[in-house]
């Protein structure tokens, strides 16, 4: 692994993303509230620049007509199709897996963030004083 | 791995030299005062004060709010301002070179012509809309061809229209929308038809319109996930009016596109026509074959939104059973829901299948083959 | 007027259906004027000062001699009651074990609340008397209007303790898409008496029953149930009625299946893209419909068996299917229920065990046979 700084840490301001290629990768480099984090820049649907898409919260819901907004500034949404990735762990909100499910079972788990395997690639950033070091 | 939605090695899926036919862009004004050259004084202030007539509740918004500001992609907005899809240079750059897109068609959605209630206002919009589109953008990029807008609830006008413009090569094919206040293969609608014939100008009906009926024969739904799936269900509506009210019988050179309403649900469709029709044929007499071969002479669809099964593999039957010759490449710039030509397909092609889809079909449906 | 068989391409001899649990009978519509008898002086007499019991309430959605609803050799014979009709062909030729009668009645689409919740109930009694009465075989679903959700409770409440109606029947058409909140103590009442709730083709007609507007034709009409049924099935996973019914179950009756795939596809697709607005859905939409919505086999639209095939591999779901004859609806010609495209085993699966999960009252009966 080769460590490359790749961004002056107050080039991407909190709440914002940066692109950048280092080593043959297209980065998507954000600033979640003041720490930083780096997915692969290409949406794993159809390519779109994650680096493009909006910085919002996730919206969650304990049923019909129930809404809240948790973790601000922690998801990006694709700018295409709306995909929500987790900027932290690159994992998608929807889980595009089928599994078979049993008739009429209920048992499923409440409540619980459908994780799904639809993974955008992170990588190992560090900030060190003024700049930030990505590891690939 | 084939069974997941990971991207194919894109070089498989690159276009092929020819170049593409993308049958689906959405140009857009600046400011809404970009149509006003284009109307008489009268109109001008009939939209400043009047404004748009229309069957629903809301006078300038459609019904079910989007996702995304201007129904598009959040990376699609001019850096020089105005909204996604109003700056000519930005689409040459962002989209038309990018993507090696040989000829684009143009499907504006503004305005809504088509659906005023006040037929005069719908009649003079149609032909600011005509007449915008070749000035803004077929003018200086020939890459881009207009659709030509027409207000089908009254016939008269639609076909003076088309007349007036046919032989104007920049215009590619008629605009009609599919929600109108009666399924548009009703007899009242028929000029149109006969003069798209009289000047071999296929037909095009982009998903949308406000025609005063529930988005769904089950009502109206609460969320844009229901509205943007209904859109589905309305061009199956106006597939079967087309067929059985004997319009494909009665112009049988007509071609007619789907634009934007999928492609996938086309099979099962087509077999519950002809189960049905097997006993309820005396019903509609002036049907002489079977509803799923009007189908295959007659009627196109758009790739855009991409079916997307799971696994994916699965399309492969969708393929067979509608025909790669029936389907033409589009990619829906500038909006959200836009298909990158070299990731669209999940599934491999075979060359002459490629060709087909990205280009050839749409070469021979517009008569520029 | 030369009405086509069949295809004769399903060439294979179709699956046996002897044993089956036919889901979707249709006992002719009563008389209006047979439901006078159950009926209360004041509605009694009100109904026959306004000549209201000599109306024809037959419905737009299915006119009962269109070739489609009245296959010729299920028509009853000279002197044969409606019910030895449905004995001959549902229990004698096809061999069912059981069958669900599911009544089309014009009582549901009334505008009047009290008038249609009135009516609904007679035909309920109705149905008891005449037909679940005098054969055994036979179970019924409760006859609601789903326009006013309070009066449709009572009468759920009314008929839940007689196990022979074994579910809820709702059509296709109503005021709003049936996912709506309005319609919710109708679901609540089903989750609460483990009532499964079909939702039929056909329906009130408030509205074109197409966003292009009314087509001309009763063939168009027809077609767009199937359209109908999707957005039903959507505006369920939309509303979160999933979500808030855990065990709730729908049928979905003669509304067809071979579009539920290319259905799955699209509401997966499109719910990645617009969750956050209805954030109460957890699960893709296809799992939803796997686990909460099954349909009835009638009318099977393909043309050739691979095309079955192929469907049923892209449902990925063996317990989504019901047998059912959709008597007398003219959808196949014989004993031809079941083609041999289902393959012999996904076949008895239809046949029984399917129609046993999803009605929790057949079990029951059948239980009570064996012991007995």
């Amino acid at each position: 692994m080769a460590r490359y700084v790749i961004a002056r840490a107050d080039e991407v301001a909190p709440g914002t993303a940066k692109h950048v290629s280092v080593a043959g990768r297209e980065i998507a480099l954000f600033n979640v509230k003041g720490d930083f984090f780096a997915i692969a820049n290409r949406c794993p649907h159809e390519g779109a620049d994650l680096c493009k898409g909006q910085i919002i919260g996730l919206a969650e819901s304990d049923g019909p007509g129930h809404y809240r907004m948790t973790r601000i500034g922690e998801m990006v949404r694709c700018p295409w199709h709306g995909w929500e990735f987790d900027i932290r762990t690159g994992r998608s909100y929807c889980d595009p897996a089928r599994t078979r499910v049993k008739s009429f079972d209920v048992s499923v788990a409440k409540g619980d963030r459908i994780e799904g395997p639809y993974q955008a690639e992170t990588f190992k950033v560090t900030q060190e004083e003024d700049y930030v070091i990505l590891e690939v | 791995m084939s069974d997941t939605l990971t991207i194919e090695n894109p070089d498989a899926m690159a276009r092929q030299g020819q170049g593409i036919i993308d049958c689906d862009i959405h140009p857009s004004m600046t400011t809404p005062d970009e149509l006003m050259p284009f109307l008489s004084q009268r109109w001008r202030t009939h939209m400043a004060t009047y404004g748009n007539s229309l069957r629903q509740g809301l006078a300038n918004t459609l019904s079910h709010p989007r996702m995304t500001p201007e129904v598009a992609r959040a990376d699609a907005w001019p850096p020089n301002g105005g909204p996604p899809g109003s700056d000519v240079q930005f689409m040459r750059e962002q989209h038309l070179d990018a993507h090696g897109i040989r000829i684009g068609v143009l499907v504006p959605l503004r305005g809504t012509p088509g659906n005023q209630r006040n037929l005069d206002f719908g009649i003079a919009l149609a032909s600011a809309v005509n007449e915008w589109q070749v000035d803004k953008f077929c003018g200086p990029e020939p890459r881009l061809k207009a659709s030509l807008v027409v207000t089908q609830e009254d016939p008269a006008a639609a076909v003076a229209e088309i007349e007036k413009r046919a032989g104007d090569a920049r215009y590619a094919q008629i605009l009609l929308p599919p929600r109108s206040t009666e399924p548009l293969g009703r007899r009242r609608y028929w000029p149109i038809y006969e003069a798209a014939t009289a000047a071999n100008l296929p037909i095009a009906m982009h998903v949308g319109g406000i025609g005063g009926h529930p988005a769904t024969g089950a009502g109206w739904p609460s969320y844009y996930i229901e509205e943007h799936h209904s859109q589905v269900q309305t061009m199956q509506a106006l597939l079967a009016s087309f067929i059985f009210e004997g319009v494909f019988a009665r112009f049988p050179t007509l071609r007619i596109a789907f634009v934007e309403g999928g492609f996938g649900w086309a099979p099962a469709f087509s077999w519950r026509m002809d189960r049905a029709w097997e006993k309820m044929r005396d019903e509609v007499p002036h049907l002489r074959r079977p509803p799923s071969e009007y189908l295959r002479e007659n009627v196109w669809f758009t790739t855009q939104p991409m079916e997307e099964p799971f696994p994916a593999r699965n399309l492969r039957d969708t393929l067979n059973w509608i025909g790669t010759d029936r389907l033409m490449f589009s990619t829906d710039y500038p909006h959200w829901d836009f298909d990158d030509p070299a990731h669209a397909f999940k599934i491999p092609l075979e060359d002459e299948e490629r060709q087909a889809i990205f280009s050839g079909n749409a070469a021979r449906f517009y008569g520029w083959a | 007027m030369n009405h086509a068989p069949s295809p004769s391409n399903f060439t294979a001899e179709p699956l046996p259906t002897r044993g089956g649990i036919d889901c979707d009978v249709h006992p002719p519509a009563p008389e209006t004027d047979a439901l006078m008898p159950y009926l209360d002086d004041f509605w009694r007499q009100s109904f026959e000062m306004r000549g209201f019991n000599r109306l024809n309430l037959a419905m737009t959605a299915s006119p009962p001699n269109a070739p489609i609803n009245k296959r010729p050799d299920w028509v009853g014979r000279d002197g044969e009651a409606p019910i030895d009709t449905v004995r001959r062909a549902v229990f004698d030729e096809l061999g069912a074990s059981l069958a669900i009668c599911n009544p089309l009645h014009g009582a549901q689409i009334l505008h009047s609340d009290d008038m249609g919740a009135v009516l609904c109930r007679a035909v309920n009694d109705w149905l008891a008397e005449h037909w679940l009465d005098r054969d055994s075989r036979l179970r019924g679903s409760i006859v609601i209007s789903a326009q006013n959700a309070e009066l449709a409770v009572e009468e759920i409440e009314r008929r839940a303790a007689d196990t022979r109606f074994v579910q809820i029947l709702l059509l296709s058409m109503n005021d709003e898409p049936l996912g709506r909140r309005r319609y919710w103590p109708i679901y609540e009442a089903a989750q609460r008496h483990d009532l499964p709730v079909a939702i039929h083709a056909g329906g009130s007609y408030r509205h074109a029953p197409t966003a292009t507007g009314w087509p001309s034709h009763v063939i168009e009409d027809y077609i767009a149930q199937a359209a109908i049924a999707e957005s039903q099935l959507l505006s369920l996973v939309a509303e979160g009625v999933f979500a808030r019914f855990e065990a709730i179950r729908f049928v979905f009756a003669e509304t067809g299946f071979m579009w539920v795939p290319s259905f799955f596809w699209r509401a997966d697709k499109t719910w990645r893209g617009t969750r956050a607005e209805t954030p109460w859905i957890k699960q893709p939409p296809s799992e939803l419909v796997k686990r909460h919505v099954r349909f009835t086999i009638q009318p099977a639209d393909a043309l050739e068996a691979s095309q079955i095939e192929r469907t049923l591999v892209h449902l990925d779901c063996d317990d989504l299917l019901l047998y059912a004859s959709d008597f007398p609806h003219w959808h196949f010609d014989g004993q031809a229920a079941l083609p041999a495209a289902f393959g012999a085993e996904l076949g008895r699966k239809i046949l029984r065990d399917n129609p046993l999960a999803t009605y929790p009252r057949l079990r029951e009966a059948l239980a009570k046979e064996q012991t007995a």
